[in-house]
């Protein structure tokens, strides 16, 4: 049917060719594609140095010592934190897709989306120099706790000030997103007839632009706390670490939803197609997204039921927290009731898409476990937390992330992948994570303590299954990235419609051309109507 | 009933949304500037009496002009705005230019008022300031703080204006088309807002 040749927006060339012509470009496909090499590239940096924390776990001070440990496990985090998950299903699925689901020629603001991958890029540049200059790279731990992070002799200011950069990179995602969202609708996409991904585009566009700020300012305390001795942080000067920890936080929770909102768009893409079968509960999923996006904000304090706090507040924090998982489970009972009496296809995607929703659940329900005050007592200062939140970024918005890869790769490419390498590879990764990870509830549950260089011994024997479990999930990924890499070269020419999907993005050419609508298209039902259809 | 969504001006351009993502952009700005109101809430909640004494260092006769300027420019900026409607270029220009003459006068004073205090050896990290206690380490500190990144602000504000003026006279800027000077203007009236607040907080609280 649309088969006609049309000229993808690859071919399409501006003033300038090559690198240069792709930087200067203000598609938003483009933009996509350029966001989603550079993630790979940071995960990849990301995946390489949790191997080598995981090595040196069973071996310590075989080849790093316990400076360079510290070090490399911060590095560690602020690579995946910041450069590769936070950033990740938005800048890479939203900016290829929100236009196209949505019927529109691009985003609200497009020069603004060339703007802001540049500060992406200049961010990054400046994380990366903070590990080549001044005192080394920094050994705070992610988060940039005071007040060490004020008296640390490594490259601290440099790096913090490179996630700032990133901050704004990330303000100008969710500015732009949500104005696209209210501004750019093709005639008919009334908001309840949006795709669900968008949906979660959406609120998490608001998550962006109301909680980075907050992260912004108090990284720039610190910053100015180093150079010019500004000491809000700083007990000696009157100020208050724990505040710190606050303001941190503030942002730092409903960053988790930066994260993982976007991924469970993903998932409610995935699943009805590959059940053939409407979504259940459209409306309790659309809204579910911004009830998280919302309750998320007031839970900040269950990161610091240890670092002192009134009672009251604890229990307040505590109840949100509860709270908050309802949304999420509304949203884990409505798949699996999609799922039900579907003519399920068992595709790559569906199968990383099923692997989050059990993945998803686990981070989630262990979440509940820590987020109650006793055992949060016993449990915080553990591997529990490290495995925790392993199972919440990487089982839930990583794996969302290879589901939304596989599931669009055809469309952003025009090429199908091998289905029988996409499927080994997730075998490696789903059983690696789950040796590596699920090892660290028991080590955290019998008390092996996290962010130490050397553990006590009695904790050997499951260290050891949890780096196996690493080599296992390393040869997974490597399966993946090699499969698509393959398929960029020699992969058969995909269709536009590979998978029998409702949604606008499938109803363009793959990959689609430089202005995405020929006729501007025109709206009439939801985007999820299998009935009837093959 | 379907809404045009896609609704253009009679120039192309789509007004409302540049609208909403300029006050979207506020918002942020809010946010940045909430995370220093709520240090300085809970850091006053600390030490009430040394804020209150501190207080009395600032030099309210400058603060209270500055107040003056700021607002009056916020009137210019509006009435340049309400004149490019009107088609009367000549008169915006005029108003577009006194608004960046009372946002000088502002930052000039400021520089005054920064470096009387300075000269007495009143800044972040100097022993003076270290000798007077944490409340008053922590009063200057956000003073220094908040003045600064809100005079930074200003200083953008200036700038920006300053290219506005330049559309304006290459009538990039007309009675049709004129989103970006009204744009500039919301956020013109957000610093100065926060200056509203900024002033109570550090010269009315003695
Ligand atoms: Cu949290």
């Amino acid at each position: 049917m649309n088969e006609i040749e049309e000229k993808s927006f690859y071919q399409a060339m501006g003033r300038y060719r090559g690198i240069l012509g792709w930087l200067i470009s203000t598609d938003h496909k483009k933009i996509g594609i350029m966001y989603l090499g550079a993630l790979l590239c940071f995960f990849s940096v990301g995946v390489t140095l949790g191997i080598l924390i995981r090595l040196s776990l069973i071996a310590p001070g075989m080849f790093l010592s316990a400076q360079h440990y510290n070090q490399l496990f911060t590095v560690h985090g602020i690579v995946m934190i910041f450069l590769f998950i936070i950033p990740g299903i938005p800048v890479a699925f939203g900016n290829f897709l929100l236009p196209l689901m949505i019927g529109a020629k691009d985003v609200a603001f497009p020069r603004l989306n060339r703007f802001t991958w540049w500060l992406y890029l200049a961010g990054a540049f400046i994380v990366l120099l903070a590990l080549a200059t001044g005192g080394g790279p920094p050994d705070t731990g992610w988060t940039f706790y005071a007040p060490y992070s004020i008296e640390s002799k490594t490259n601290v200011s440099l790096a913090v000030f490179g996630v700032f950069v990133l901050g704004f990179s990330s303000i100008f995602t969710g500015l732009n997103f949500v104005t696209t969202i209210h501004r750019m609708r093709a005639p008919g996409m009334e908001w309840f007839r949006m795709p669900l991904f968008v949906w979660t585009l959406y609120a998490t566009g608001w998550v962006q632009i109301l909680a980075t700020p907050v992260l912004a300012i108090t990284l720039l305390f610190i910053v100015l706390g180093r150079f010019i001795g500004i000491g809000f942080f700083d007990p000696t000067r009157g100020g208050d670490p724990i505040l710190y920890e606050h303001l941190f936080w503030i942002y730092s929770h409903p960053a988790v939803y930066i994260m993982v909102l976007p991924a469970m768009g993903i998932i409610s893409e995935i699943v009805p197609v590959f059940a053939r079968k409407r979504i259940f509960g459209y409306h309790a999923i659309a809204l579910s997204a911004l009830a998280i996006a919302s309750v998320g904000y007031l839970v900040w304090g269950h990161h610091m039921f240890t670092s002192g706090m009134s009672d009251t507040a604890r229990v307040i924090f505590s109840f949100i927290t509860f709270l908050v998982a309802v949304p999420s489970g509304v949203k884990i009972f409505n798949w699996v009731s999609t799922l039900y009496k579907g003519s399920i296809e068992v595709a790559a995607p569906l199968l990383f898409a099923l692997s989050f929703i059990f993945l998803f659940s686990i981070g989630g329900l262990t979440g509940l476990i820590i987020g109650s005050l006793a055992p949060s007592l016993h449990l915080h200062g553990t591997y529990f937390i490290v495995a925790h939140f392993h199972y919440v970024m990487f089982g839930g918005a990583g794996f969302s992330f290879f589901a939304g890869l596989h599931y669009w790769f055809p469309k952003m490419f025009g090429k199908m992948y091998s289905e029988k390498w996409a499927k080994r590879g997730w075998f490696f990764l789903f059983v690696g994570f789950n040796v590596l990870y699920f090892s660290m509830f028991i080590l955290g549950y019998e008390g092996m303590p996290r962010r130490y260089f050397e553990p006590p011994p009695q904790y050997h024997g499951w260290s050891v299954i949890s780096t196996i479990g690493s080599w296992l999930l390393a040869t997974g990924i490597l399966i993946i990235l090699s499969n698509l890499v393959r398929a960029l070269f020699k992969g058969e020419k995909a269709s536009a419609n590979p998978w029998g999907g409702r949604t606008l993005e499938w109803t363009v050419s793959s990959p689609p051309p430089r202005e995405n609508f020929i006729h501007g298209p025109v709206i009439a039902t939801d985007p999820y109507g299998f009935e009837g259809k093959k | 009933m379907i809404e045009p969504l896609q609704a253009k001006g009679e120039s192309g351009i789509d007004y409302t949304g540049k609208k909403i993502g300029m006050w979207i952009f506020l918002f942020t700005e809010l946010l940045f500037f909430g995370g220093m109101f709520l240090l300085y809430s809970i850091f006053r909640a600390q030490y009430p009496s040394e804020f209150h004494i501190s207080a009395r260092e600032e030099n309210l006769v400058l603060g209270t002009i500055n107040t003056f300027a700021l607002l009056t420019s916020s009137l210019f900026i509006a009435l340049s705005i309400a004149a490019i409607r009107r088609g009367n270029k000549k008169q915006s220009l005029w108003l577009q230019g006194l608004t960046i003459l009372c946002g000088i006068i502002f930052l000039v004073i400021k520089y005054f008022e920064w470096s009387e205090k300075i000269a007495k050896g009143i800044y972040p990290d100097s022993p003076v300031l270290l000798g007077m206690g944490s409340g008053e380490t922590l009063f200057f500190g956000l003073y220094y703080m908040m003045t600064g990144i809100h005079g930074l602000h200003v200083l953008i504000g200036i700038l920006v204006i300053a290219v506005m003026l330049h559309f304006t006279r290459q009538d990039t800027i007309t009675s049709q088309n004129y989103v970006k000077l009204e744009n500039t203007g919301l956020y013109w009236h957000f610093v100065d807002i926060v200056w509203i607040y900024l002033f109570p907080l550090f010269y009315l609280i003695t």
